[in-house]
């Protein structure tokens, strides 16, 4: 162009593509230069149809509401009714989700279980066994029962208040467990039977069985081996939630465990989180249709997990039919991660607090996903321990606080009717009327 | 996901305990499959005439239907075996297309076929299968997976004269092979994966190809976890997927070859304690059968 | 100690599925401490039921007459087991300790994710014998189906007849001995020279399972190692 004296020509403004955002052009980049898939810790990052989009109808003519202190909401739930021996009793419907030590540091884990106590739940191993921290300090501990079968015991499978045999979890429904050789520290490998420093291949499906028929003869040689006493979970990526629901039954659940996208996972590939599995909102009403369909509903327990963040979406969750909660990503937040009181640390990482999440490659400066014991240090299990448990606290008050102004004096009590929609997508995935509306996708007739 | 029996005497001696053998498998496999049962069982034919299995609704008038199409019937609970000269079929089926209510379940010279929602031995009891003879039958019990539990979506299905496949696991290239069998032709009542395999073969053998044939193209084009177990008018076959997640046992002795999803459903057969026991290979193609 | 044939043992306890139930079976035998005089146990029409003695901690003998279904000594810590006919699938799967002797054939997934322990199979043992096996030690008299040491992490699988398709797929320090045919190896499943260690190892597994079958009649196989750290260049193998 010729430079000649003149007004300057006005130019387009430099525009960033939607589909080739500036994300996406950085992942192509690694891509390229590496040759392997990206790998990250945590759940689906984008937005989804969610439990912000439903609102309570809160207390007015017709209803009304209860006052707080002696006019009680109870938040107390039981576990596993169906056929085991010693159901769990739990003073609230959140429970921690299952979290290998491994992935997490023994800190964590110890920290987790003194939070889960305090509070009066239950905390769950994950893929990689049980350690004594954990079964020290967790007052009822789930004991997952993987398809890797690391670190698998007889001894540690009796002494489990639980046993939770996982299909699946949301950020990878069909994937296998991973952790990298940075993470296989000498007690995680002494613990897997696997040599140190190597990256862990883990397997996708269970080595000796196949199939919900299969299945019900592998939970009745559980049941045989622990003598009837404890609930048999069964944990699944949401994927087919009512067909899931119905099969996990028939194949003798005691309580379905069903994780959204939004789960998180230590480690997988970012397109297995972002693009395999549904969300959690979508998958409740189906679950919860397989189990009335059954005549079970109540009577086989429903834990959902995937995005739990506050006292209002366990409240949904709840009124949406479900029994519990499981908490993973929010209750290492409340450990300590991700903190804004790292951020130095975070930015050396190439990262920023609130965004962290190579958490794979074992340098947690929360000391939290990592198994440096340096960094692990940095953890302390009590005051940890303290605010799990406050933060607990606050999910159990804040979902009292809406029951209350529903009406309710029990936390069960909340039920689909207490609900509006603020989208369409909620209101097709969740069955739900849209705010000022009798209407949903696919409902065709009146109220 | 499912539970499978499967019976062919070689002892022609043992042909009145058929029914009675097969019921007792199928009631042991309920664990795997309480939702709901059906078997196939081939007594004695009629040298030119045909066999149709038919279903109706409960209290249907199937006498006055017989006598529409001059056929002798045999009424099972809500099935009906109408036997008839084989020159008058094409006309036998132009009536009962006139009747929507009618299934056409089973079609052949020998083979017979029912199915209903229920735990299998109240199925078995049902259509009085105890009391049934025959050279070989085959069972299924069946726990839904990803289609509803209805009479239509039991096994086994109809896939040809005298043929009918069972099927254990979970096919996971079932609905796109649905499409494009509909293209050609085969029409479908259900949602379900081994209806859609039923279809695959009837249609590979329509096109000319053997049963073995059939089978062995299905391992390329059928995918997921699978044991297949088709009978035919003269025996039975079985195969097995590639990689062979689900269970398979079979049973020979001097006097039959059995085949159970588990070895429990084979302990009440005669001789069961000389048997040889063994597994189909995956991937193989395996057939017994009379000679003709 | 070898494991030796052991059919109703004079003084063993005698306890018949047909007239209590698998459950009454497993609560004795679960509550049997290791200072029982109960050592010796015989059981009697197994009619291939499932879970049959699992989860046993005391140092008996059970012998089992006849053939089970799925998961027979599932996690055995301890007893010495032997099952007069074939096992179903799973047989001592996830076993501890102790030992567990199938005169017939077993069903797929025998000794899967075991920790200890030794299982000999006089037979046959179908698909993925061995899966994920985490210190078991298993001799397969017979031939192994395919898949046989799948992600086998450690222990030893030894196979005096052939072994199926994609042997030691994804193998991780298992010790693979295999006197037949071997259809396939697995992804980063190789054929190495015997050392001095592993023939001792052999020699004393091929005399507790009670054969004579030469050491030198068999190839050993083990992992590449190429799969330890994940690799651009490996992509084509997962």
């Amino acid at each position: 162009m010729n430079e000649t004296a003149g007004p300057k020509i006005p130019q387009t403004l430099p525009r960033f593509s939607a589909t080739f955002d500036p994300a996406t052009v950085a992942e192509i980049n690694r891509a390229a230069a590496t040759g392997i898939y990206d790998i990250r810790g945590g759940g689906s990052k984008r937005k989804l149809p969610h439990f912000d989009d439903l609102l309570f109808l809160g207390a007015s003519m017709s209803r009304y509401p209860l006052e707080g202190y002696r006019e009680r909401c109870d938040t107390d739930v039981t576990l596993g009714t169906r056929f085991a021996k010693k159901p769990i009793h739990l003073k609230i419907p959140v429970t921690i989700a299952g979290m290998s030590f491994g992935s997490l540091s023994a800190n964590a884990k110890e920290a987790l279980g003194r939070g889960a106590t305090a509070a009066g739940t239950s905390t769950t191993t994950g893929d990689g066994g049980m350690t004594p921290e954990e079964r020290g300090h967790s007052q009822t501990l789930i004991y997952q029962y993987l398809p890797s079968r690391y670190g698998m015991n007889l001894t540690d499978l009796r002494k489990a208040d639980a046993i939770e045999v996982v299909i699946g979890q949301g950020a990878k429904p069909g994937g296998g467990g991973m952790l990298l050789g940075q993470k296989i520290s000498p007690r995680v490998a002494q613990m897997r039977n696997l040599p140190e420093g190597i990256d862990q291949r883990s397997a996708c499906r269970h080595p000796d069985w196949t199939g919900p028929d299969d299945l019900e003869i592998k939970i009745l040689e559980l049941r045989e081996l622990t003598n009837w006493e404890k609930p048999i979970y069964i944990k699944i990526g949401a994927s087919r939630p009512y067909y899931d629901t119905a099969l996990a039954i028939k194949a003798g659940a005691d309580v379905v465990v069903l994780d959204g996208m939004q789960g998180g996972t230590a480690a997988t590939q970012e397109v297995f989180i972002e693009h395999v599995g549904i969300p959690i909102l979508s998958a409740i009403r189906p679950a919860v249709q397989a189990l009335q369909d059954l005549g079970l509903h109540r009577k086989v327990q429903l834990i959902v997990s995937g995005g739990i963040r506050s006292g209002a979406d366990v409240a949904k969750a709840l009124a949406l039919g479900a029994d519990a909660v499981a908490i993973g990503t929010a209750a290492l937040i409340a450990l300590g991660d991700n903190s804004p009181d790292l951020e130095a640390e975070y930015q050396k990482l190439g990262t920023t607090a609130g965004a962290y999440d190579d958490w794979h490659e074992g340098r947690d400066p929360a000391g939290i996903t990592t198994q440096d014991e340096k960094l692990a240090a940095r953890l302390d299990p009590i005051k940890a321990g303290r605010r799990l448990a406050n933060y607990l606290s606050v999910l159990t008050l804040e979902a009292q606080a809406i029951a209350r102004a529903c009406g309710k004096s029990h936390l069960h009590n909340l039920e689909p009717e207490d609900l509006v929609a603020l989208t369409l997508e909620a209101a097709a995935m969740a069955q739900i009327p849209l705010a000022g509306t009798n209407w949903f996708p696919g409902k065709t007739t009146g109220f | 996901m499912c539970g499978i029996a499967g019976l062919f005497l070689k002892n022609r001696a043992l042909e009145p305990e058929l029914g009675a053998l097969t019921a007792t498998m199928l009631t042991v496999l309920t664990d795997r499959g309480p939702d709901s049962a059906g078997f196939a069982i081939y007594g004695h034919g009629m040298p030119d005439h045909r066999k149709f299995t038919l279903r109706a609704p409960a209290n249907f008038d199937f006498g006055a239907l017989a006598a529409k199409v001059d056929a002798v019937y045999r009424v099972h609970d809500d099935h009906a075996v109408f036997t008839f000269p084989a020159a008058r079929e094409a006309q036998v089926r132009a009536v009962l297309a006139t009747f929507p209510e009618i299934a056409i379940v089973a079609f052949g010279e020998r083979m017979e076929l029912y199915k209903g929602v229920g735990l299998p031995q109240d199925v078995a009891n049902r259509f009085g299968l105890a009391k049934m003879s025959g050279s070989h039958a085959i069972g299924h019990t069946r726990m839904a997976t990803e289609s509803a539990v209805t009479t239509q979506g039991a096994h086994p299905f109809s896939t040809g004269p005298d043929q009918c496949l069972v099927h254990n696991g979970s096919l996971s290239n079932h609905n796109d092979v649905r499409r494009k069998l509909i293209r050609e032709n085969i029409s479908f009542e259900t949602q379900n994966d081994t209806e859609v395999a039923a279809g695959y073969l009837s249609w590979k053998l329509r096109n000319g190809a053997k049963l073995n044939e059939a089978l062995t193209s299905a391992l390329d084009d059928l995918d997921g976890f699978y044991t297949f177990v088709v009978g035919t008018e003269s025996g039975f076959g079985v195969l097995r997927d590639r990689v062979a997640c689900k269970p398979a046992v079979m049973a020979e002795t001097d006097d039959y070859v059995a085949f159970g999803s588990e070895y429990r459903a084979l302990v009440n057969l005669p001789g069961i304690s000389k048997a040889r026991l063994f597994e189909p290979e995956p991937a193989k193609v395996y057939f017994w059968e009379h000679a003709a | 100690m070898s494991a030796g044939l052991n059919i109703a043992e004079p003084g063993a306890v005698v306890f018949d599925i047909a007239e209590a139930n698998i459950r009454q079976l497993n609560a004795t035998l679960q509550a049997l401490t290791p200072t029982t005089n109960q050592t010796a146990w015989t059981v009697l029409n197994p009619a291939g039921e499932h879970a049959v003695a699992v989860g046993i901690t005391a140092p008996v003998i059970v012998t089992i007459d006849g053939h089970v279904g799925y998961y027979c000594a599932g996690m055995n810590d301890g007893a010495n087991i032997t099952v007069t006919g074939n096992a179903g699938t799973g047989v001592a799967e996830n076993m501890m300790s102790g030992s567990v002797h199938v005169l017939g054939d077993a069903s797929q997934a025998a000794g899967a994710t075991a920790h200890g322990g030794l299982l000999i199979i006089e037979g046959n043992a179908s698909a993925r014998c061995g899966i994920s096996m985490k210190g078991i030690d298993i001799v397969v008299k017979g031939s192994v189906g395919h898949m046989s040491a799948f992600m086998a992490q450690s222990g030893n699988l030894v196979v005096l007849g052939d072994a199926g398709d994609a042997l030691g797929d994804s193998l991780y320090e298992a010790r693979l001995f295999v006197r037949g045919k071997v259809a396939s190896l697995g992804a980063d499943c190789e054929e190495k020279p015997m050392d001095a260690e592993d023939r001792a190892i052999l020699a004393n597994l091929l005399k507790r399972a009670g054969t004579d079958a030469n050491v030198d009649s068999f190839k050993r196989y083990g992992s590449a190692r190429t799969l330890y750290h994940f690799h651009v260049d490996n992509a084509g193998a997962y």
